[in-house]
């Protein structure tokens, strides 16, 4: 909302300077975005009269003009497609100074002098889209009322100050002047102030000889107000008028539509003016549109409306969409004599749905969406008037139409001065309340610890006790209010899965992996590019109804697809050696109307470093440092996703260590040279992904102390020749179940292929730790066990001892 | 006979002298000292000798012996303390190469600057808690007291996967949990990834992450909020920082704020992450409603309670420095890497 500080002084007294202003403003609630100052840099422009306008011999287009500019006449060259004789224009005369510090020069321009410059308006620091129309990229044609030769600054009063301010959803009050002086007197203490209502009456005629209202729907219009003005004279505002325009932003176009800009940022109150010869038979009928009706607005684009839209028609056609645009066949024209001024009160969802379905967002649809209070309409209709009048634009025909089906009886509030002083922590007294409350325009009624106070009908954000707290903590002040930390009695505490999550970043990064985190939205080609197989459960999404795109459209079922296009992103940037792990949830569907289970997962990814055994090596980390004991790891070649021979399917085993009660809990592996070349990466690519969710609510952080050995072991080394086919996995199994209680542990620590074994056969070389705890064990028994186990191995997998 | 002992030491001293390495010294012990060295010679030869003669050269004999001996030990050490420091010459490293540790990975910057907030709340009393990214439109909006025709409810804004289920826009639906499920006294922050509908720039993300914070109880007041959030900014930013309590507008707090901080770059000159400003917005805040507080099952009239909202990738920017929200989501390792 830009406010013009001398327009906003109109209204109420304030002597302090803007800085001040601005500072005291922002701690009562109305925060600034800018403060803006204009015409303090402009320096020896004066106003000119273009006397002569001739061809320039050597240009096509440039203009050789002879101007008046008071003391003498000058020539000055200029572009500009709109210059003619006998206008009114700003010239910056040889020697002056621009905003943005231009100094202006005499010099030639195609060989002839130029002694200055006719100015535009962006020149002298105005925004493009303020520019009057007749003014559009050319010079600026001033309004004829100005003295040849005075200072233009001067004249124009083109110093001002203009202060953006934010305003909140719920003060759509402040968006207007009128608002904003009310806050403003009030932080200041200063009186406020209404402009004049109250216009001369000089038509014979009275409202009602032209126009009748009949409001067919009060729930989407409560209130229709509607005043005339005829022997209107279309034509250009007054500079004050314009000039104020500008500043606070909007662009002149016409006498009759820049009053009505002129009242709806005054007042806040959108208002539209109608040609009154184009309303069949003087009726205005408020009503919805028919199913499928065009239209065209005045921005020449022809509509197709919903039955549910308000449509202002006159019996026969329909003439504006109520609170968001004008028809094309009502528009104010060049040679329009008689207007109809509309003041109405349009229902704030109505005229949303209606703006948004269409696609029109106007300054009155966006105030009538915020809440316009219907209370102003008169008044707003009346400012109308008096302006035409003051103006000179038309005579003002007597009276009102009035239609105000919504008119209610603003009740008082009842607010509680101890309740106040609780939610604030402070200890304001009754009448100290009450006179920041009528300070901003509020009834008060004082009794013992209460007050009953009604606000201003503007003030459409206070409706319940509550609300005032606000205003009194602002006009106090916050900044008055004390710091203090809140006494309590309550106990701290942090999930063990968010403390447990903590838990596995630390091991991971201490493994020397690094930490990404990705979208909880991803492309549903994600499961193709990682080969799931058709039938997979993560292919059955959680989907967006308005996703941003495609690559976002649907909510990840798994990481890995995050984790892949992430190295791909690090591969392309050469960045070398990558190894990333991300913890986030997985979102799985649960049913028509419910929330999806969000379920927590655990990718790893990396390329340039590792092997199977090294990431298969930061999964058992994480699963040691969560206490979970007897992982399986089984081969797996059916996933579509990693290299079939180079990927395990990882379990925990079930409570009873009964197998089938294990819990597969992830898959990791090489990715699958397709998948690899689906995300374009030129390395080999290692993945995991692990149901986190799961593990974590296995994970056991105690510890129990084991009594350290206090008998030497015995330890023998074996080396095994055995068919490629046999599993390390399944050999340690059988040394575990044969080899008893003497046997401490078994340790692979060679796996061996090549000279001196046969083609399709390894060597496996283990280490067995024999040890009792109560005693020193003697050979024989070393032997007999260990003779046991490797018959057993024997047996079972037909491996034979090598000799080594 | 009885100078042959002096004359031997004589002798001995100049080989000791000779004497190089540890051998060196050894043979000259033996040839000397031995068994069959030759002041043991001396000694064995004494018997053709008269008593006194024999005590005297005795008495010779075993200081000679003293003496060898000691210049033996001192040889040797000073052989010994040659060899080390040949040695330590030798092994000398340029101290100045790079050390070779295991790589440390880093934990991405918004999970730290997370952690160092729920750290910070948690010294004060709070517990933390969690609640789904996927939320219910009446958890998200309608019991944070949203009007209906609010337009951060519009699908422009507003992430949907139904007309009831959404993926929430703030922290906030915890406080409607929380609220439902526990009985004040409550304290507790939770942190979070929210969404909304922007395209991504560099100061926009459709997700993001927040930290959500809610004291609940009897007698809490608005002096209560300045003081729990001056001290939060105070130690996430040093404690030379002052807060500023603007008034500001949220459907589900009144009053409501938005806390400035003086900036933490310039110390409140003015610089150009304060914009020339010397300030900096850093949350929101406000007491909570009533309406949600009733909605939360909470007796309205007995308790209040503050709110308020900490945006983590904001936070995370002005402490590292960080000028483009979307190097978070890009996740180059150059990036995550410097965060180790």
């Amino acid at each position: 909302m830009l406010v013009p500080l001398s327009w906003l002084r109109q209204y109420t007294d304030i002597d302090a300077d803007a800085e001040t202003f601005a500072e005291r403003m922002i701690l009562s609630g109305s925060n600034v975005e800018t403060v803006r100052t204009f015409g303090k840099d402009i320096k020896g422009v004066v106003i000119g009269r273009v006397l002569s306008v001739e061809r320039h011999e050597n240009s096509d287009h440039l203009f050789i003009c002879r101007v008046d500019v008071g003391a003498d006449t000058r020539t000055i060259v200029t572009g500009a497609p709109n210059v003619s004789p006998g206008i009114l224009v700003p010239v910056a005369l040889h020697g002056s100074e621009l905003p943005g510090g231009i100094r202006i020069k005499k010099g030639k321009l195609r060989g002839v002098m130029s002694e200055g410059m006719i100015c535009s308006p962006e020149e002298l620091g105005f925004d493009d889209k303020v520019t009057p129309i007749s003014s559009k990229d050319g010079i600026w044609i001033l309004p004829d009322e100005f003295e040849v030769g005075a200072d233009a600054p001067t004249a124009m009063c083109l110093d001002e100050t203009v202060v953006d301010f934010e305003i909140t959803p719920n003060r759509p009050d402040c968006l207007s002047i009128l608002g904003m002086a009310r806050e403003a007197a009030a932080v200041f203490g200063a009186p406020l102030r209404y402009p004049n209502t109250d216009a001369p009456i000089a038509s014979q005629h009275t409202a009602a000889d032209f126009i009748r209202v009949e409001i067919r729907r009060p729930d989407l219009c409560g209130r229709y107000a509607a005043r005339a003005a005829e022997d209107i004279v279309i034509g250009e505002s007054p500079w004050w008028l314009q000039r104020r325009l500008m500043f606070a932003g909007m662009r002149p176009i016409n006498n009759i539509v820049d009053i009505t800009n002129y009242v709806m940022l005054e007042y806040g109150h959108p208002i539209h003016a109608f040609d009154i010869r184009t309303i069949a038979g003087g009726v205005i009928i408020v009503d919805t549109a028919k199913d499928g009706e065009t239209f065209t607005t005045l921005d020449n684009v022809t509509r197709t409306l919903r039955g549910d839209m308000l449509l202002i028609n006159d019996g026969e056609k329909g003439v504006a969409i109520a609170g968001v645009m004008g028809g094309l066949n009502s528009e104010i024209e060049a040679d329009t004599r008689t207007i109809l001024v509309e003041a109405a009160n349009f229902n704030p969802s109505g005229v949303r749905l209606t703006s948004k379905a269409l696609g029109i967002r106007s300054e009155a649809s966006s105030r009538f969406e915020k809440g316009v209070s219907a209370e102003l309409s008169g008044a707003a209709a009346d400012r109308v008037c008096a302006l035409i009048a003051e103006t000179g634009a038309g005579r003002v025909a007597a009276g009102i139409v009035d239609n105000y089906p919504g008119k209610a009886e603003r009740a008082s509030i009842r607010v509680r001065v101890d309740r106040m002083n609780a939610l604030l922590g402070t200890t304001i007294g009754a009448d100290e309340m009450a006179n920041m409350l009528e300070r901003l325009e509020m009834d008060v009624a004082r009794e013992p610890g209460i007050l009953r106070v009604t606000p201003p009908h503007v003030r459409i954000d206070l409706t319940e006790e509550v609300d005032f707290s606000e205003e009194i903590g602002r006009m106090y002040g916050y900044d008055r209010l004390d710091a203090t930390l809140h006494r309590d009695n309550v106990e701290v505490v942090v999930p063990r899965s968010l403390s447990l999550r903590e838990t596995v970043r630390g091991t991971l990064t201490a493994m020397g992996l690094s930490e990404i985190q990705t979208y909880s939205f991803v492309s549903p080609e994600g499961a193709d590019r990682i080969g799931l197989p058709a039938d997979s459960p993560a292919r059955d999404f959680v989907r967006l109804r308005n996703p941003l795109g495609e690559e976002n459209s649907v909510m990840r079922t798994a990481l890995l697809p995050n984790m892949l296009e992430i190295l791909k992103g690090n591969f392309n940037r050469s960045n070398a050696n990558v190894k990333l792990f991300e913890i986030g949830n997985t979102f799985l569907n649960a049913g028509a109307g419910t929330l999806p289970t969000e379920r927590l997962s655990l990718s790893v990814g990396a390329y340039g470093v590792w092997g199977f055994f090294e990431l298969k090596g930061v999964v058992e980390g994480v699963l040691r440092r969560l206490g979970i004991e007897g992982a399986i790891f089984e081969s797996a070649a059916d996933t579509g996703t990693y290299h079939p021979g180079r990927c395990a399917r990882v379990f925990l085993p079930g409570s009873d260590e009964v197998a089938a009660d294990r819990r597969a809990i992830g898959l990791l592996g090489e990715i699958h040279p397709d998948v690899r070349a689906a995300y374009d990466i030129g390395a080999d690519v290692w993945g995991a992904e692990i149901d986190l969710e799961y593990v974590i609510g296995r994970a056991d952080l105690t510890r129990r102390y084991e009594p350290l050995d206090r008998y030497p072991a015995v330890t023998r080394d074996v080396s095994l020749l055995t068919t490629e086919d046999v599993t390390v996995g399944a050999v340690t199994e059988i040394i575990a179940q044969t080899g008893g209680k003497l046997l401490e542990r078994a340790e692979l620590f060679d796996v061996y292929r090549g000279k001196q074994i046969p083609d399709g056969m390894k060597s496996l070389s283990f280490s067995l730790t024999y040890r009792a705890p109560d005693r020193t064990l003697t050979d024989e028994e070393v032997a007999k066990t260990h003779e046991k186990i490797l018959k057993a191995i024997e047996e079972n997998t037909g491996a034979g001892l090598r000799e080594v | 006979m009885l100078n042959k002992p002096d004359e031997l030491l004589n002798e001995a001293r100049a080989s000791i002298d000779r004497s190089a390495t540890e051998a060196d010294i050894e043979a000259v012990r033996i040839g000397f000292l031995g068994k069959k060295g030759r002041l043991t010679a001396i000694l064995r030869s004494m018997g053709d000798l008269n008593p006194d003669e024999r005590k005297e050269l005795g008495l010779r004999a075993n200081r000679v012996r003293d003496e060898i001996e000691a210049l033996i030990g001192e040889k040797k050490r000073a052989i010994t303390a040659a060899l080390r420091a040949e040695r330590f010459s030798s092994e000398k490293l340029d101290v100045t190469e790079p050390g070779k540790g295991v790589s440390l990975g880093s934990r991405h910057p918004i999970t730290r600057t997370i952690d160092e907030i729920c750290r910070i709340f948690a010294n004060m009393g709070y517990s933390v808690t969690e609640g789904p990214e996927a939320e219910t439109v009446f958890n998200n909006f309608d019991a944070l007291n949203a009007a209906p025709n609010h337009p951060s409810r519009d699908l422009t804004d507003t992430f949907y996967i139904t007309e009831d289920i959404l993926l929430r826009t703030q922290t906030s639906p915890v406080q409607v949990r929380t609220l439902r499920s526990t009985q004040p006294p409550i304290k507790v922050i939770s942190p979070g990834r929210c969404f909304r509908a922007d395209t991504p720039d560099a100061t926009h993300s459709p997700m993001f992450h927040q930290v959500e914070g809610l004291l609940v109880d009897e007698g809490v007041t608005m002096a209560d909020l300045k003081g729990a959030l001056d001290a939060f900014a105070k130690r996430m930013f040093g404690n030379d920082v002052t807060t500023k309590f603007r008034p500001h507008f949220f459907p589900f707090t009144e009053p409501s704020a938005e806390m400035d901080m003086s900036c933490f770059v310039c110390r409140g000159k003015g610089c150009r992450v304060c914009k020339g400003s010397g300030w900096i917005e850093i949350l929101g805040c406000g007491m909570v409603h009533p309406n949600v507080l009733r909605v939360g099952g909470a007796d309205a009239e007995r308790y209040t309670g503050f709110a308020f909202g900490i945006g983590v990738e904001r936070i995370a920017m002005l402490k590292h420095g960080i000028e483009d929200i979307r190097l978070f989501y890009e996740n180059d390792i150059r990036f995550i890497g410097q965060f180790a």
